[in-house]
Protein backbone atom coordinates (compact mmCIF):
# COMPACT_ATOMS: atom_id res chain seq x y z
CA UNK A 1 0.00 0.00 0.00
CA UNK A 2 1.11 3.42 -0.77
CA UNK A 3 2.34 5.12 2.11
CA UNK A 4 4.49 8.31 1.59
CA UNK A 5 5.84 9.45 4.90
CA UNK A 6 7.76 6.44 5.24
CA UNK A 7 9.55 6.89 1.61
CA UNK A 8 10.61 10.40 3.28
CA UNK A 9 11.61 8.34 6.59
CA UNK A 10 13.64 5.55 4.83
CA UNK A 11 16.01 8.11 3.11
CA UNK A 12 17.06 9.61 6.40
CA UNK A 13 17.00 6.11 8.20
CA UNK A 14 20.39 5.39 8.14
CA UNK A 15 22.64 8.56 8.70
CA UNK A 16 25.52 6.27 8.80
CA UNK A 17 25.35 5.11 5.33
CA UNK A 18 25.16 8.15 4.43
CA UNK A 19 26.64 9.26 1.20
CA UNK A 20 29.29 7.27 -0.01
CA UNK A 21 27.43 3.79 0.60
CA UNK A 22 26.45 2.26 -2.92
CA UNK A 23 22.93 1.89 -4.10
CA UNK A 24 23.66 -0.47 -6.37
CA UNK A 25 26.56 -2.97 -6.18
CA UNK A 26 27.81 -5.71 -8.71
CA UNK A 27 30.66 -8.57 -7.47
CA UNK A 28 31.70 -10.73 -10.27
CA UNK A 29 28.17 -10.83 -11.97
CA UNK A 30 26.75 -12.59 -15.01
CA UNK A 31 23.98 -12.53 -17.02
CA UNK A 32 23.74 -15.38 -19.64
CA UNK A 33 20.80 -16.85 -21.96
CA UNK A 34 21.82 -20.28 -22.37
CA UNK A 35 25.84 -20.73 -24.18
CA UNK A 36 25.40 -16.49 -24.93
CA UNK A 37 27.13 -14.75 -22.31
CA UNK A 38 26.10 -11.16 -22.18
CA UNK A 39 28.19 -10.19 -19.79
CA UNK A 40 30.40 -10.93 -16.93
CA UNK A 41 32.57 -11.07 -14.00
CA UNK A 42 31.30 -7.07 -13.76
CA UNK A 43 32.54 -5.70 -10.80
CA UNK A 44 30.43 -2.09 -10.07
CA UNK A 45 29.43 0.37 -7.30
CA UNK A 46 27.02 2.70 -7.87
CA UNK A 47 26.83 5.55 -5.27
CA UNK A 48 24.07 8.26 -4.51
CA UNK A 49 24.18 11.27 -6.77
CA UNK A 50 25.98 9.58 -9.48
CA UNK A 51 24.77 9.55 -13.21
CA UNK A 52 26.23 5.88 -14.66
CA UNK A 53 25.51 5.89 -18.52
CA UNK A 54 25.18 2.26 -19.32
CA UNK A 55 25.64 1.84 -23.67
CA UNK A 56 26.13 -0.57 -25.68
CA UNK A 57 25.33 -1.83 -28.70
CA UNK A 58 21.81 -4.08 -29.14
CA UNK A 59 22.03 -7.66 -27.72
CA UNK A 60 24.78 -6.41 -25.40
CA UNK A 61 22.36 -7.00 -22.27
CA UNK A 62 22.07 -3.49 -21.60
CA UNK A 63 17.87 -4.53 -21.18
CA UNK A 64 18.95 -7.28 -19.21
CA UNK A 65 21.18 -4.89 -17.05
CA UNK A 66 18.32 -3.10 -16.34
CA UNK A 67 15.78 -6.23 -15.98
CA UNK A 68 17.99 -7.60 -13.11
CA UNK A 69 18.69 -4.23 -11.20
CA UNK A 70 14.45 -4.35 -11.10
CA UNK A 71 14.36 -7.57 -9.95
CA UNK A 72 13.02 -9.38 -12.71
CA UNK A 73 15.93 -11.68 -14.02
CA UNK A 74 18.21 -13.42 -11.43
CA UNK A 75 21.97 -12.84 -12.50
CA UNK A 76 23.39 -16.42 -13.67
CA UNK A 77 26.50 -16.02 -11.26
CA UNK A 78 27.56 -13.29 -8.93
CA UNK A 79 26.09 -11.04 -6.49
CA UNK A 80 23.86 -7.82 -6.78
CA UNK A 81 22.46 -5.85 -4.12
CA UNK A 82 20.12 -2.81 -4.57
CA UNK A 83 20.24 -0.49 -1.43
CA UNK A 84 21.82 -3.07 0.37
CA UNK A 85 19.47 -5.93 -0.08
CA UNK A 86 18.87 -8.36 -3.31
CA UNK A 87 16.89 -7.02 -6.06
CA UNK A 88 13.20 -7.19 -5.57
CA UNK A 89 10.38 -6.72 -7.64
CA UNK A 90 8.38 -3.53 -7.36
CA UNK A 91 10.78 -1.58 -5.11
CA UNK A 92 9.34 2.12 -4.14
CA UNK A 93 13.03 2.77 -3.91
CA UNK A 94 13.48 2.34 -7.59
CA UNK A 95 11.86 5.06 -10.06
CA UNK A 96 11.93 3.83 -13.71
CA UNK A 97 11.32 5.77 -17.08
CA UNK A 98 11.30 3.70 -20.23
CA UNK A 99 10.92 4.95 -23.58
CA UNK A 100 7.57 6.68 -24.67
CA UNK A 101 6.61 4.63 -26.97
CA UNK A 102 5.59 1.45 -24.26
CA UNK A 103 2.77 3.97 -22.71
CA UNK A 104 -0.04 2.62 -24.69
CA UNK A 105 -2.43 4.63 -27.27
CA UNK A 106 -5.57 3.35 -25.34
CA UNK A 107 -4.51 4.49 -22.10
CA UNK A 108 -7.23 7.14 -21.58
CA UNK A 109 -6.33 8.49 -18.18
CA UNK A 110 -4.84 11.82 -17.94
CA UNK A 111 -1.52 13.34 -17.13
CA UNK A 112 -2.43 12.99 -13.07
CA UNK A 113 -3.69 9.50 -13.40
CA UNK A 114 -0.37 8.42 -14.56
CA UNK A 115 1.68 10.23 -11.67
CA UNK A 116 -0.67 8.48 -9.03
CA UNK A 117 -0.17 5.32 -9.95
CA UNK A 118 3.47 5.76 -9.53
CA UNK A 119 2.42 5.81 -6.35
CA UNK A 120 -0.07 3.53 -5.03
CA UNK A 121 -1.01 1.77 -9.01
CA UNK A 122 0.08 -1.71 -7.91
CA UNK A 123 -2.59 -2.01 -5.30
CA UNK A 124 -5.55 -4.68 -5.38
CA UNK A 125 -8.82 -3.54 -3.82
CA UNK A 126 -10.06 -0.01 -3.86
CA UNK A 127 -7.85 3.26 -3.04
CA UNK A 128 -7.19 4.70 0.33
CA UNK A 129 -5.12 7.72 1.67
CA UNK A 130 -6.26 9.25 -1.68
CA UNK A 131 -5.79 13.51 -0.08
CA UNK A 132 -2.04 12.72 0.84
CA UNK A 133 -1.80 10.65 -2.12
CA UNK A 134 -3.59 13.32 -4.71
CA UNK A 135 -1.36 16.62 -3.04
CA UNK A 136 1.63 14.84 -3.91
CA UNK A 137 0.84 14.36 -7.26
CA UNK A 138 0.22 18.00 -7.48
CA UNK A 139 3.81 18.31 -6.08
CA UNK A 140 5.08 16.20 -8.54
CA UNK A 141 3.39 17.33 -11.68
CA UNK A 142 3.94 21.05 -10.29
CA UNK A 143 8.05 20.14 -10.16
CA UNK A 144 8.46 18.58 -13.66
CA UNK A 145 6.49 21.18 -14.91
CA UNK A 146 3.89 19.30 -15.92
CA UNK A 147 1.01 21.18 -13.87
CA UNK A 148 -0.43 23.00 -17.01
CA UNK A 149 -1.49 19.61 -18.80
CA UNK A 150 -2.33 17.76 -15.48
CA UNK A 151 -5.56 17.14 -16.95
CA UNK A 152 -5.02 16.36 -20.53
CA UNK A 153 -5.59 12.93 -22.05
CA UNK A 154 -2.38 11.36 -22.02
CA UNK A 155 -3.06 10.72 -25.09
CA UNK A 156 -3.36 13.93 -26.48
CA UNK A 157 0.07 15.11 -25.40
CA UNK A 158 3.51 15.30 -27.30
CA UNK A 159 5.94 12.47 -26.74
CA UNK A 160 8.10 14.98 -24.94
CA UNK A 161 5.21 16.12 -22.85
CA UNK A 162 4.66 11.94 -21.74
CA UNK A 163 7.79 11.97 -20.92
CA UNK A 164 8.14 14.48 -18.57
CA UNK A 165 5.07 12.95 -16.60
CA UNK A 166 6.55 9.70 -17.09
CA UNK A 167 9.78 11.31 -14.91
CA UNK A 168 7.47 12.81 -12.12
CA UNK A 169 5.49 9.19 -11.88
CA UNK A 170 9.26 8.02 -11.55
CA UNK A 171 10.33 10.87 -8.63
CA UNK A 172 6.76 10.21 -7.22
CA UNK A 173 7.50 7.64 -4.25
CA UNK A 174 11.00 9.54 -3.80
CA UNK A 175 12.88 6.98 -5.05
CA UNK A 176 16.88 6.97 -4.34
CA UNK A 177 17.83 5.88 -7.85
CA UNK A 178 16.43 6.19 -11.11
CA UNK A 179 16.69 3.69 -13.57
CA UNK A 180 16.00 5.28 -17.05
CA UNK A 181 15.67 2.92 -20.10
CA UNK A 182 16.52 4.89 -23.14
CA UNK A 183 13.97 7.54 -22.21
CA UNK A 184 15.35 9.99 -24.91
CA UNK A 185 13.67 7.40 -27.50
CA UNK A 186 11.76 9.23 -30.15
CA UNK A 187 12.36 12.74 -28.59
CA UNK A 188 13.71 15.67 -30.49
CA UNK A 189 16.41 17.13 -29.51
CA UNK A 190 14.62 19.93 -27.26
CA UNK A 191 12.82 17.40 -25.37
CA UNK A 192 15.79 15.16 -25.02
CA UNK A 193 17.37 17.85 -23.07
CA UNK A 194 14.34 18.74 -21.26
CA UNK A 195 13.80 15.32 -19.64
CA UNK A 196 17.73 14.62 -19.17
CA UNK A 197 17.56 18.26 -17.25
CA UNK A 198 14.84 17.21 -14.94
CA UNK A 199 16.48 13.58 -14.38
CA UNK A 200 20.00 15.48 -13.10
CA UNK A 201 17.94 18.22 -11.26
CA UNK A 202 16.33 15.24 -9.21
CA UNK A 203 19.73 13.40 -8.85
CA UNK A 204 21.03 17.09 -7.93
CA UNK A 205 18.49 17.80 -5.21
CA UNK A 206 17.92 14.67 -3.91
CA UNK A 207 21.31 12.98 -4.31
CA UNK A 208 19.30 10.15 -6.64
CA UNK A 209 21.33 7.84 -8.21
CA UNK A 210 20.70 7.79 -11.69
CA UNK A 211 21.23 4.91 -14.41
CA UNK A 212 20.87 5.63 -17.89
CA UNK A 213 21.04 3.20 -20.48
CA UNK A 214 21.11 4.73 -23.87
CA UNK A 215 22.66 3.86 -27.45
CA UNK A 216 23.36 8.07 -27.61
CA UNK A 217 25.81 9.28 -25.28
CA UNK A 218 25.63 12.88 -26.52
CA UNK A 219 22.44 13.65 -24.57
CA UNK A 220 23.73 13.07 -21.60
CA UNK A 221 27.40 13.46 -21.86
CA UNK A 222 27.92 16.39 -20.49
CA UNK A 223 25.91 14.85 -17.30
CA UNK A 224 27.51 11.65 -16.86
CA UNK A 225 30.11 10.70 -14.16
CA UNK A 226 30.55 7.31 -15.63
CA UNK A 227 30.30 5.22 -18.22
CA UNK A 228 29.44 1.41 -17.95
CA UNK A 229 29.73 0.08 -21.77
CA UNK A 230 28.49 -3.38 -22.44
CA UNK A 231 29.70 -5.38 -25.85
CA UNK A 232 30.51 -8.36 -26.92
CA UNK A 233 30.29 -10.15 -23.28
CA UNK A 234 32.64 -8.23 -21.97
CA UNK A 235 32.54 -4.42 -20.54
CA UNK A 236 34.25 -1.21 -19.98
CA UNK A 237 33.48 1.23 -16.83
CA UNK A 238 35.12 4.49 -16.05
CA UNK A 239 34.72 8.28 -17.00
CA UNK A 240 33.60 9.11 -20.64
CA UNK A 241 37.31 10.48 -20.83
CA UNK A 242 38.73 6.91 -19.78
CA UNK A 243 36.22 4.33 -21.47
CA UNK A 244 35.13 6.47 -24.62
CA UNK A 245 38.43 6.05 -26.53
CA UNK A 246 40.39 4.54 -29.54
CA UNK A 247 42.08 2.11 -27.64
CA UNK A 248 39.43 1.35 -25.00
CA UNK A 249 36.61 0.43 -27.72
CA UNK A 250 39.32 -0.92 -30.21
CA UNK A 251 39.59 -3.49 -27.11
CA UNK A 252 36.31 -4.02 -25.91
CA UNK A 253 35.43 -4.73 -29.62
CA UNK A 254 38.42 -6.93 -30.60
CA UNK A 255 38.67 -4.79 -33.37
CA UNK A 256 40.08 -1.43 -35.07
CA UNK A 257 37.33 1.17 -34.12
CA UNK A 258 38.02 5.01 -34.25
CA UNK A 259 36.34 7.17 -31.21
CA UNK A 260 35.94 11.10 -33.10
CA UNK A 261 35.24 14.08 -30.71
CA UNK A 262 34.16 16.92 -32.71
CA UNK A 263 32.46 20.14 -31.07
CA UNK A 264 31.86 18.13 -27.48
CA UNK A 265 30.08 15.10 -29.46
CA UNK A 266 31.63 12.04 -29.80
CA UNK A 267 31.29 9.34 -32.55
CA UNK A 268 31.77 6.22 -32.41
CA UNK A 269 33.10 5.10 -35.49
CA UNK A 270 33.99 1.46 -37.18
CA UNK A 271 31.95 -0.89 -35.00
CA UNK A 272 32.00 -4.11 -36.53
CA UNK A 273 28.71 -4.44 -38.84
CA UNK A 274 26.80 -7.55 -36.12
CA UNK A 275 26.96 -5.10 -33.34
CA UNK A 276 26.57 -1.97 -34.70
CA UNK A 277 23.23 -1.78 -34.99
CA UNK A 278 22.03 1.30 -33.05
CA UNK A 279 24.00 3.62 -35.39
CA UNK A 280 25.66 6.65 -33.81
CA UNK A 281 24.16 9.72 -35.54
CA UNK A 282 24.00 12.22 -32.66
CA UNK A 283 22.28 14.63 -35.38
CA UNK A 284 19.34 12.53 -36.35
CA UNK A 285 16.27 12.13 -34.02
CA UNK A 286 15.94 8.49 -33.34
CA UNK A 287 12.61 8.19 -34.83
CA UNK A 288 11.92 4.72 -35.37
CA UNK A 289 12.98 1.28 -33.15
CA UNK A 290 13.87 -1.84 -35.08
CA UNK B 1 -52.47 1.39 -45.15
CA UNK B 2 -49.34 1.88 -46.95
CA UNK B 3 -46.20 -0.73 -46.43
CA UNK B 4 -44.72 1.71 -44.90
CA UNK B 5 -47.04 2.34 -42.02
CA UNK B 6 -47.33 -1.43 -42.04
CA UNK B 7 -43.51 -1.35 -41.13
CA UNK B 8 -43.30 0.99 -38.39
CA UNK B 9 -46.08 -0.70 -36.66
CA UNK B 10 -43.90 -3.58 -36.69
CA UNK B 11 -40.81 -2.09 -35.33
CA UNK B 12 -42.91 0.23 -32.88
CA UNK B 13 -46.34 -1.15 -31.48
CA UNK B 14 -47.30 -0.01 -28.08
CA UNK B 15 -50.49 -2.29 -28.26
CA UNK B 16 -50.62 -4.01 -23.90
CA UNK B 17 -47.87 -1.94 -23.27
CA UNK B 18 -48.41 -2.65 -19.42
CA UNK B 19 -49.46 -6.20 -19.77
CA UNK B 20 -46.26 -6.65 -21.95
CA UNK B 21 -44.22 -4.96 -19.57
CA UNK B 22 -44.94 -7.17 -16.76
CA UNK B 23 -43.66 -10.10 -18.72
CA UNK B 24 -40.17 -8.98 -19.08
CA UNK B 25 -39.67 -7.42 -15.70
CA UNK B 26 -36.95 -10.34 -15.13
CA UNK B 27 -35.18 -8.76 -19.00
CA UNK B 28 -35.16 -5.46 -17.21
CA UNK B 29 -33.48 -6.63 -14.34
CA UNK B 30 -31.15 -8.81 -16.28
CA UNK B 31 -30.72 -5.63 -18.60
CA UNK B 32 -29.45 -3.81 -16.12
CA UNK B 33 -26.99 -6.39 -14.51
CA UNK B 34 -25.57 -6.52 -18.28
CA UNK B 35 -25.61 -3.22 -18.45
CA UNK B 36 -23.08 -2.29 -15.79
CA UNK B 37 -21.13 -5.17 -16.44
CA UNK B 38 -20.78 -4.08 -19.96
CA UNK B 39 -20.06 -0.82 -19.50
CA UNK B 40 -17.11 -1.63 -17.06
CA UNK B 41 -15.31 -4.35 -18.85
CA UNK B 42 -15.84 -2.59 -22.08
CA UNK B 43 -13.79 0.37 -20.39
CA UNK B 44 -11.01 -2.13 -21.02
CA UNK B 45 -11.73 -3.50 -23.86
CA UNK B 46 -10.88 -0.23 -25.34
CA UNK B 47 -7.75 0.25 -22.78
CA UNK B 48 -6.21 -3.38 -24.09
CA UNK B 49 -7.92 -2.99 -27.47
CA UNK B 50 -9.50 -6.34 -27.82
CA UNK B 51 -13.02 -5.56 -29.67
CA UNK B 52 -12.27 -8.24 -31.90
CA UNK B 53 -11.28 -10.74 -28.89
CA UNK B 54 -14.50 -9.77 -27.50
CA UNK B 55 -16.15 -11.11 -31.06
CA UNK B 56 -13.88 -13.64 -31.47
CA UNK B 57 -15.22 -15.19 -27.99
CA UNK B 58 -18.93 -14.27 -28.56
CA UNK B 59 -18.67 -17.22 -31.14
CA UNK B 60 -17.52 -19.86 -29.35
CA UNK B 61 -20.00 -18.30 -26.58
CA UNK B 62 -22.77 -19.27 -29.34
CA UNK B 63 -21.67 -22.59 -29.95
CA UNK B 64 -21.33 -23.43 -26.63
CA UNK B 65 -25.14 -22.01 -26.12
CA UNK B 66 -26.19 -23.97 -29.53
CA UNK B 67 -24.21 -27.14 -27.44
CA UNK B 68 -26.34 -26.71 -24.53
CA UNK B 69 -29.67 -26.13 -26.72
CA UNK B 70 -29.01 -29.24 -28.85
CA UNK B 71 -28.71 -31.41 -25.48
CA UNK B 72 -31.48 -29.41 -23.49
CA UNK B 73 -28.86 -28.41 -21.13
CA UNK B 74 -28.71 -24.66 -19.36
CA UNK B 75 -28.30 -22.76 -22.15
CA UNK B 76 -26.56 -19.81 -20.03
CA UNK B 77 -23.98 -22.76 -18.63
CA UNK B 78 -23.07 -23.45 -22.41
CA UNK B 79 -22.54 -20.25 -23.12
CA UNK B 80 -20.23 -19.42 -20.19
CA UNK B 81 -18.58 -22.94 -21.05
CA UNK B 82 -18.05 -21.67 -24.75
CA UNK B 83 -16.92 -18.31 -23.70
CA UNK B 84 -14.63 -19.38 -21.14
CA UNK B 85 -12.57 -21.81 -23.28
CA UNK B 86 -12.68 -18.37 -26.50
CA UNK B 87 -11.10 -16.94 -23.36
CA UNK B 88 -8.79 -18.97 -21.98
CA UNK B 89 -7.57 -20.00 -25.73
CA UNK B 90 -6.87 -16.29 -26.61
CA UNK B 91 -4.89 -15.62 -23.18
CA UNK B 92 -2.70 -18.26 -23.29
CA UNK B 93 -1.70 -18.46 -27.41
CA UNK B 94 -2.19 -14.79 -27.85
CA UNK B 95 -0.42 -12.94 -25.00
CA UNK B 96 1.60 -11.50 -27.02
CA UNK B 97 -0.63 -8.38 -29.40
CA UNK B 98 1.23 -9.49 -32.27
CA UNK B 99 0.39 -13.56 -32.22
CA UNK B 100 -3.32 -11.92 -30.23
CA UNK B 101 -5.86 -11.11 -33.58
CA UNK B 102 -4.59 -14.25 -35.79
CA UNK B 103 -5.41 -16.42 -32.90
CA UNK B 104 -9.06 -15.23 -32.62
CA UNK B 105 -9.33 -15.29 -36.04
CA UNK B 106 -8.66 -18.91 -36.47
CA UNK B 107 -10.78 -19.92 -33.22
CA UNK B 108 -13.76 -17.27 -34.44
CA UNK B 109 -14.96 -19.53 -37.67
CA UNK B 110 -14.11 -22.76 -35.80
CA UNK B 111 -16.98 -21.49 -33.07
CA UNK B 112 -19.33 -20.26 -35.54
CA UNK B 113 -19.05 -23.25 -37.80
CA UNK B 114 -19.46 -25.63 -34.58
CA UNK B 115 -22.73 -23.20 -33.54
CA UNK B 116 -24.21 -23.96 -36.96
CA UNK B 117 -23.77 -27.25 -36.98
CA UNK B 118 -25.52 -27.94 -33.51
CA UNK B 119 -28.05 -25.96 -34.73
CA UNK B 120 -28.83 -27.76 -37.60
CA UNK B 121 -29.46 -30.71 -35.70
CA UNK B 122 -31.29 -29.05 -32.85
CA UNK B 123 -35.40 -30.06 -34.15
CA UNK B 124 -36.85 -27.64 -31.62
CA UNK B 125 -38.54 -23.86 -32.09
CA UNK B 126 -36.61 -21.81 -34.62
CA UNK B 127 -36.94 -18.86 -32.60
CA UNK B 128 -34.50 -20.24 -29.91
CA UNK B 129 -32.09 -20.92 -32.80
CA UNK B 130 -32.71 -17.36 -34.02
CA UNK B 131 -32.28 -15.78 -29.94
CA UNK B 132 -28.82 -16.76 -29.90
CA UNK B 133 -27.48 -15.29 -32.82
CA UNK B 134 -29.28 -12.00 -32.54
CA UNK B 135 -30.96 -12.20 -29.28
CA UNK B 136 -34.12 -12.41 -26.81
CA UNK B 137 -35.90 -10.66 -24.08
CA UNK B 138 -38.89 -13.00 -23.30
CA UNK B 139 -36.33 -15.69 -22.41
CA UNK B 140 -35.15 -14.92 -19.04
CA UNK B 141 -36.80 -17.22 -16.85
CA UNK B 142 -36.41 -17.31 -13.44
CA UNK B 143 -33.43 -20.38 -13.29
CA UNK B 144 -31.38 -18.01 -16.20
CA UNK B 145 -32.32 -15.47 -13.91
CA UNK B 146 -30.12 -16.31 -11.32
CA UNK B 147 -27.27 -17.57 -13.44
CA UNK B 148 -27.25 -14.17 -15.18
CA UNK B 149 -27.13 -12.45 -11.81
CA UNK B 150 -24.50 -14.54 -10.01
CA UNK B 151 -22.18 -14.30 -13.12
CA UNK B 152 -22.51 -10.74 -13.42
CA UNK B 153 -21.81 -10.59 -9.47
CA UNK B 154 -18.28 -12.59 -10.27
CA UNK B 155 -17.77 -10.24 -12.56
CA UNK B 156 -18.21 -7.38 -10.81
CA UNK B 157 -16.39 -8.62 -7.66
CA UNK B 158 -13.32 -9.60 -9.55
CA UNK B 159 -13.04 -6.24 -11.50
CA UNK B 160 -13.81 -4.23 -8.26
CA UNK B 161 -10.26 -6.36 -6.65
CA UNK B 162 -8.40 -5.97 -9.88
CA UNK B 163 -9.11 -2.56 -11.52
CA UNK B 164 -6.45 -0.45 -10.37
CA UNK B 165 -3.65 -2.58 -11.17
CA UNK B 166 -5.28 -3.69 -14.63
CA UNK B 167 -5.88 -0.05 -15.71
CA UNK B 168 -2.29 0.60 -14.98
CA UNK B 169 -1.34 -2.53 -16.47
CA UNK B 170 -3.17 -1.66 -19.83
CA UNK B 171 -1.89 1.45 -19.68
CA UNK B 172 1.95 1.60 -19.08
CA UNK B 173 2.52 -2.20 -18.71
CA UNK B 174 6.12 -1.82 -18.93
CA UNK B 175 6.20 0.95 -15.94
CA UNK B 176 3.58 -1.30 -13.81
CA UNK B 177 5.73 -4.46 -14.39
CA UNK B 178 8.96 -2.24 -13.01
CA UNK B 179 6.35 -1.48 -9.61
CA UNK B 180 5.62 -5.19 -9.23
CA UNK B 181 2.20 -5.45 -10.75
CA UNK B 182 1.76 -8.88 -12.29
CA UNK B 183 1.20 -7.63 -15.64
CA UNK B 184 0.81 -11.17 -17.02
CA UNK B 185 -1.24 -12.95 -14.67
CA UNK B 186 -3.79 -9.74 -14.84
CA UNK B 187 -3.99 -10.45 -18.53
CA UNK B 188 -5.02 -13.54 -18.28
CA UNK B 189 -7.36 -12.76 -15.68
CA UNK B 190 -9.04 -10.46 -17.23
CA UNK B 191 -9.36 -12.48 -20.95
CA UNK B 192 -11.92 -14.62 -18.25
CA UNK B 193 -13.68 -11.84 -16.94
CA UNK B 194 -14.30 -10.85 -20.54
CA UNK B 195 -15.34 -14.32 -21.42
CA UNK B 196 -17.94 -14.43 -18.96
CA UNK B 197 -19.76 -10.38 -19.57
CA UNK B 198 -19.65 -12.13 -23.24
CA UNK B 199 -21.30 -14.82 -22.09
CA UNK B 200 -24.09 -12.54 -20.43
CA UNK B 201 -23.87 -10.40 -23.67
CA UNK B 202 -24.84 -13.12 -25.32
CA UNK B 203 -27.77 -13.87 -23.42
CA UNK B 204 -29.80 -10.66 -24.27
CA UNK B 205 -28.18 -9.13 -27.42
CA UNK B 206 -26.75 -12.32 -28.98
CA UNK B 207 -23.86 -13.38 -30.44
CA UNK B 208 -23.42 -11.50 -33.44
CA UNK B 209 -24.04 -8.15 -31.62
CA UNK B 210 -22.18 -8.45 -28.32
CA UNK B 211 -20.16 -5.78 -29.53
CA UNK B 212 -22.89 -2.82 -29.07
CA UNK B 213 -22.44 -3.59 -25.21
CA UNK B 214 -19.21 -4.04 -24.48
CA UNK B 215 -16.85 -1.83 -27.11
CA UNK B 216 -19.69 0.96 -28.03
CA UNK B 217 -20.80 2.48 -24.74
CA UNK B 218 -16.76 2.42 -23.50
CA UNK B 219 -15.33 3.92 -26.53
CA UNK B 220 -18.21 6.37 -26.50
CA UNK B 221 -17.62 7.38 -23.13
CA UNK B 222 -13.96 7.96 -23.99
CA UNK B 223 -14.73 10.22 -26.78
CA UNK B 224 -15.53 12.87 -24.01
CA UNK B 225 -13.70 12.53 -20.82
CA UNK B 226 -10.67 10.49 -19.57
CA UNK B 227 -11.36 10.56 -15.78
CA UNK B 228 -10.73 7.55 -14.56
CA UNK B 229 -14.05 7.77 -12.38
CA UNK B 230 -16.29 9.24 -14.95
CA UNK B 231 -15.54 7.24 -17.50
CA UNK B 232 -15.94 4.08 -16.34
CA UNK B 233 -19.48 5.92 -15.31
CA UNK B 234 -20.46 7.16 -18.11
CA UNK B 235 -19.79 3.57 -19.72
CA UNK B 236 -22.20 2.15 -17.85
CA UNK B 237 -24.96 4.63 -18.10
CA UNK B 238 -24.47 4.51 -21.94
CA UNK B 239 -24.62 0.80 -21.77
CA UNK B 240 -27.87 0.43 -19.09
CA UNK B 241 -29.37 3.02 -21.67
CA UNK B 242 -28.82 1.01 -24.67
CA UNK B 243 -29.78 -1.91 -23.40
CA UNK B 244 -32.99 -0.47 -21.34
CA UNK B 245 -34.46 1.27 -23.89
CA UNK B 246 -33.74 -1.11 -26.48
CA UNK B 247 -35.86 -3.77 -24.48
CA UNK B 248 -38.99 -1.21 -24.12
CA UNK B 249 -39.05 -0.62 -27.29
CA UNK B 250 -38.67 -4.05 -28.61
CA UNK B 251 -41.48 -4.93 -26.13
CA UNK B 252 -44.56 -4.56 -28.47
CA UNK B 253 -42.83 -5.61 -32.04
CA UNK B 254 -42.29 -9.16 -33.42
CA UNK B 255 -38.23 -7.53 -34.05
CA UNK B 256 -35.58 -9.47 -32.13
CA UNK B 257 -34.61 -6.81 -29.06
CA UNK B 258 -31.00 -6.33 -30.85
CA UNK B 259 -31.62 -3.87 -33.59
CA UNK B 260 -32.97 -1.22 -30.91
CA UNK B 261 -30.38 -1.41 -28.87
CA UNK B 262 -27.76 -1.09 -31.38
CA UNK B 263 -29.34 1.80 -33.09
CA UNK B 264 -29.59 3.30 -29.48
CA UNK B 265 -26.02 2.58 -28.68
CA UNK B 266 -24.20 3.83 -31.72
CA UNK B 267 -26.60 7.06 -31.67
CA UNK B 268 -25.03 7.60 -28.11
CA UNK B 269 -21.79 7.20 -30.02
CA UNK B 270 -22.04 9.71 -32.62
CA UNK B 271 -23.34 12.11 -30.22
CA UNK B 272 -19.92 11.48 -27.68
CA UNK B 273 -18.28 12.04 -31.16
CA UNK B 274 -19.40 15.64 -31.74
CA UNK B 275 -19.15 16.36 -27.71
CA UNK B 276 -15.39 15.02 -27.92
CA UNK B 277 -14.41 17.35 -31.23
CA UNK B 278 -15.49 19.94 -28.70
CA UNK B 279 -13.36 18.46 -25.87
CA UNK B 280 -10.28 17.99 -27.90
CA UNK B 281 -10.14 21.27 -28.73
CA UNK B 282 -10.80 22.68 -25.29
CA UNK B 283 -7.87 20.39 -23.95
CA UNK B 284 -5.14 21.29 -26.56
CA UNK B 285 -6.42 25.01 -25.72
CA UNK B 286 -6.28 24.51 -22.24
CA UNK B 287 -2.68 24.42 -21.54
CA UNK B 288 -2.79 28.06 -19.49
CA UNK B 289 1.34 27.96 -20.16
CA UNK B 290 3.24 27.06 -23.04
CA UNK B 291 5.37 24.11 -22.08
CA UNK B 292 8.53 25.34 -20.72
CA UNK B 293 12.03 24.23 -21.94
Amino acid sequence: MASLPRARESRTEDPDRGADAAVISLRGAALAYGERVLWQDLDLDVRPGEFLAVLGPNGSGKTSFVRALLGQRPLSAGTLTVLGRPPSKGSRHIGYIPQQATLSEHAMLRARDLVRFGIDGHGFGPRLRTAAVRRRVDEVLESVGAAAYADVPVGLLSGGEQQRVRVGQAMATDPRILLCDEPLLSLDLHHQRAVTELVDARRRSHNTAVVFVTHEINPVLGLVDRVLYLARGSYRVGTPDEVLTSEAMSQLYGTQVDVVRVRGRITVVGVPDEVAEPPHHPELPHGVRP
Amino acid sequence: MTIADGIWQQIFSFDNYGELLALVRNSLIAGAALGLVGGLVGVFVIRRDLPFAVHGISELSFAGASAALLLGVNIVGGSIVGSLIAAGAIGVLGSRARDRNSVIGTLMPFGLGLGVLFLALYKGRAANKFGILTGQIVAVDTPQMSWLLGTSAVVLVALAVMWRPLTFASADPDVAEARGVPVRGLSFAFMLVLGLAVALSVQIVGALLVLTLLVTPAAAAARITASPVLLPALSVVFAVASIEGGILLALGSSIPISPYVTTISFSIYLACRLVGTYRTRQWGTGRTVPEPG
